[in-house]
């Protein structure tokens, strides 16, 4: 753990740093989110009828099941990077 | 051995795990009673938020309502799991860093307001209240029909129970409970589910089952169901025919819904670490996926065997007799159901057959005359039967029927204990010790917690016997409430150094009101019959209806805080402090309770 009653200033910046580096990183998964969901299993497949899925389309599988696959793909993604994020920037507990 | 004892049985045999699991774990101190010390794995916290999380709604009632609808009733899917992804990424580490016990006490200290916590408070208790009474009436039916009482006896012998093991236990006694009722909740919605999966497809995993060949036809299941619902007048089962605009309204109300509910959000203050908060919320979708992954199938396969047994000679054939209904075993199910209220048939031209198809369809109506049919005779198919009839419609063993019964009531009670926890610590720690008396003592405290819990349990018990609606409409009114008072307020609280009190107040009373209203206009006021001035058919505004309608509460709450904000004075340097240390992990361990 840092010490944190020395360089008080260059802790503060470090701390903005990577907090910049979460809200991008949760931007990227977020957009990703949305559009598994939102896109692929609603709004977008009427552009997906072509690919056929066992019986029906791509957006039929992504509204009943891909979706939820991929969004669990996405907090263990985010877990494990933030985790890192955390240890490079050296504020893990 | 019959089907009631067997029933009984195993009903008797989960709820004694349960009520030992909670005695052998009874809470001591009120840091236990509210967090169970902190001690708790992210696999097994996953656990129990799961078993907290999926409730009647979930086990009981959604997969009638994706088979009866089909692809445009996805809503339920992908947003009771994509709530998850809004959690973790954007609640559950921060809230652990903060290290307090309640939701509400991170909104009154980030908003250094008294009253944002009251209105956060007011807002938690009427979301819960709301959800656990749903929950009750589901414990209701379902320990009416499985122990053959009447709903007024299921219920107040369900309400028992959760008092049982939520008084007495508190959290950690909850936990552990939890975890066991997880266990037979999935069991009991999986195993009924690869038996059918087996029949119709040949694949033990329903999930694939639900993609795969139906082997009585050779065709894909899905094609075969569509063909056979098309051919009874019913929309095809995987076509979208839903309003695209309520559609993505209502999935994105029932997302921002999850990470608003403070009982899910609780769960992740007793993880030890922030990044096992992380961990945790991705093991709880594991343990939710589960379930989740296998209720399409198990709705699209009930479909198929509900229409197959109506029509046994096929959809061009004669319907199915009236007397192999009385006659046929296969057919037991129908008259047992029969007994409930919630499935009814008429032979209503007398030609001693039943046929069910879609009588509002033009081109049936058509072929109804030609064939002297005068009107659908399947006159009442309940959604709510579907899982729990689902193992008698498939044929099973007894056994299996008994597990589903364990396995609903399960479902319901944990959610039911959780909800009731989450208003107990706001009463006790919020408005008691928070508001009120500070100077409390542990003891009065811990007491206080368990006279709200019995409380809460009166009031959803009673309210639970005279409910205000259908137990899914006073569910998607929790769901409203949650996304749009709870989430944004949190959300802007860790992602905003600007937004302050008076903008938090006045975005959470704007979120809360709004939706109140537009969900009073369209069920009645305060869920009286008659007194709605809109109905969901036919809504206020657009093609928006009052389930959708918490997404766009959400919308306003944060556009009124932010309004506000700009128009008042700026929030103080040491809450600007507060926030940069919630958003880094650093140094979280040694937060602990600082009254």
């Amino acid at each position: 753990m840092t010490d944190q009653t020395s360089n008080t200033a260059s802790t503060a910046e470090s701390d903005r740093s990577y907090w910049k580096a979460n809200v991008r990183l949760i931007r990227i998964s977020l957009v990703i989110w949305a559009l598994v969901s939102f896109g692929f299993g609603i709004l977008l497949r009427p552009m997906l009828s072509g690919i056929p899925v066992g019986g029906t389309d791509l957006g039929f599988w992504f509204a009943q099941q891909g979706s939820i696959l991929v969004f669990l793909a996405l907090i263990f993604f985010y877990a494990w990077r933030m985790n890192k994020i955390d240890k490079d920037y050296g504020v893990e507990e | 051995m019959d089907q009631f004892t067997l029933n009984l049985l195993f009903v008797g045999a989960s709820f004694a795990l349960y009520i030992g699991i909670a005695i052998w774990a009874r809470a001591g101190s009120t840091s236990e009673f509210y967090a169970a010390g902190r001690g708790v794995h992210p696999v097994t916290n996953g656990m129990a938020t799961a078993a907290d999380w999926m409730s009647a709604a979930s086990f009981i009632s959604m997969a009638g309502l994706i088979a009866f609808t089909g692809y445009d009733n996805s809503s339920f899917l992908m947003g009771w799991t994509g709530g998850y992804v809004l959690l973790a990424l954007l609640l559950a580490p921060y809230l652990r860093k903060f290290g307090k016990f309640t939701v509400s006490e991170f909104i009154g200290d980030r908003f250094y307001s008294p009253t944002a916590r009251l209105v956060a408070v007011i807002c938690l208790i009427v979301a819960s209240t709301t959800y656990v009474i749903g929950q009750m009436t589901g414990v209701g039916v379902a320990f009416g029909r499985f122990l053959e009482i009447s709903n007024t006896s299921g219920l107040l012998i369900g309400a028992c129970v959760v008092f049982a093991y939520a008084v007495f236990g508190g959290m950690k006694g909850v936990t552990y409970t939890q975890v066991a009722q997880y266990c037979v909740l999935i069991m009991a919605y999986t195993i009924p589910a690869i038996f059918i999966s087996l029949q119709l497809t040949g694949n033990p995993i329903p999930a694939l089952g639900l993609f795969g060949e139906h082997q009585a036809s050779g065709e894909p299941l899905l094609v075969k169901l569509d063909q056979i619902v098309r051919e009874l007048g019913f929309n095809e089962y995987t076509a979208h025919h839903a309003d695209t605009l309520n559609m993505t309204l209502f999935t994105l109300s029932l997302m921002i819904g999850t990470a608003g509910l403070p009982h899910v959000i609780m769960r992740f203050f007793t993880v030890p670490k922030v990044s096992d908060a992380r961990w945790s919320a991705g093991w709880t979708l594991v343990f939710i996926a589960l379930l989740y992954l296998t209720a399409p199938a198990v709705g699209a396969m009930a479909r198929l065997n509900i229409t197959e047994l109506m029509w046994p000679n096929g959809t061009d054939g004669d319907a199915v007799s009236v007397q192999q209904i009385a006659d046929d075993p296969a057919y037991d199910w129908m008259a047992t159901w029969q007994k409930t209220g919630l499935l009814g048939w008429e032979d209503k031209n007398g030609d001693g057959m039943i046929q069910y198809y879609n009588d509002g369809n033009a081109e049936m109506q058509v072929k109804a005359e030609a064939n002297g049919w005068q009107g659908n005779e399947l006159t009442n198919f309940n959604r709510d039967i579907l899982v729990l009839a689902n193992p008698e419609i498939a044929n099973l063993p007894g056994w299996v029927i008994g597990l589903v019964a364990a396995g609903g009531l399960a479902a319901a009670l944990s959610t039911a204990a959780g909800l009731l926890l989450a208003i107990s610590s706001a009463v006790s720690h919020d408005l008691i010790k928070g508001q009120l008396r500070p100077d409390i003592s542990e003891k009065g405290e811990l007491m206080s917690a368990r006279i709200a819990m019995a409380g809460a349990i009166l009031v959803a018990t009673y309210l639970g016997l005279n409910p205000p609606g259908f137990a899914a409409q006073t569910v998607a009114l929790a769901f409203g409430l949650a996304a749009a008072s709870i989430f944004p307020a949190l959300m802007m609280g860790i992602f905003s150094k600007k937004v302050n009190n008076s903008g938090a107040v006045a975005g959470m009373l704007a979120g809360l009101i709004v939706t109140l209203l537009y969900i009073f206009l369209h069920k009645g006021w305060f869920f009286i019959p008659d007194t709605n001035t809109f109905t969901d058919a036919d809504p206020l505004l657009g093609t928006i209806k009052s389930t959708s309608f918490g997404a766009i509460g959400a919308a306003i709450n944060f556009a009124v805080a932010y309004i506000v904000t700009a128009m008042t004075k700026p929030i103080p340097d040491d809450i600007k402090e507060l926030v940069e240390s919630v958003r880094v992990p650093r140094g979280a361990g040694a937060a602990q309770d600082g009254h």
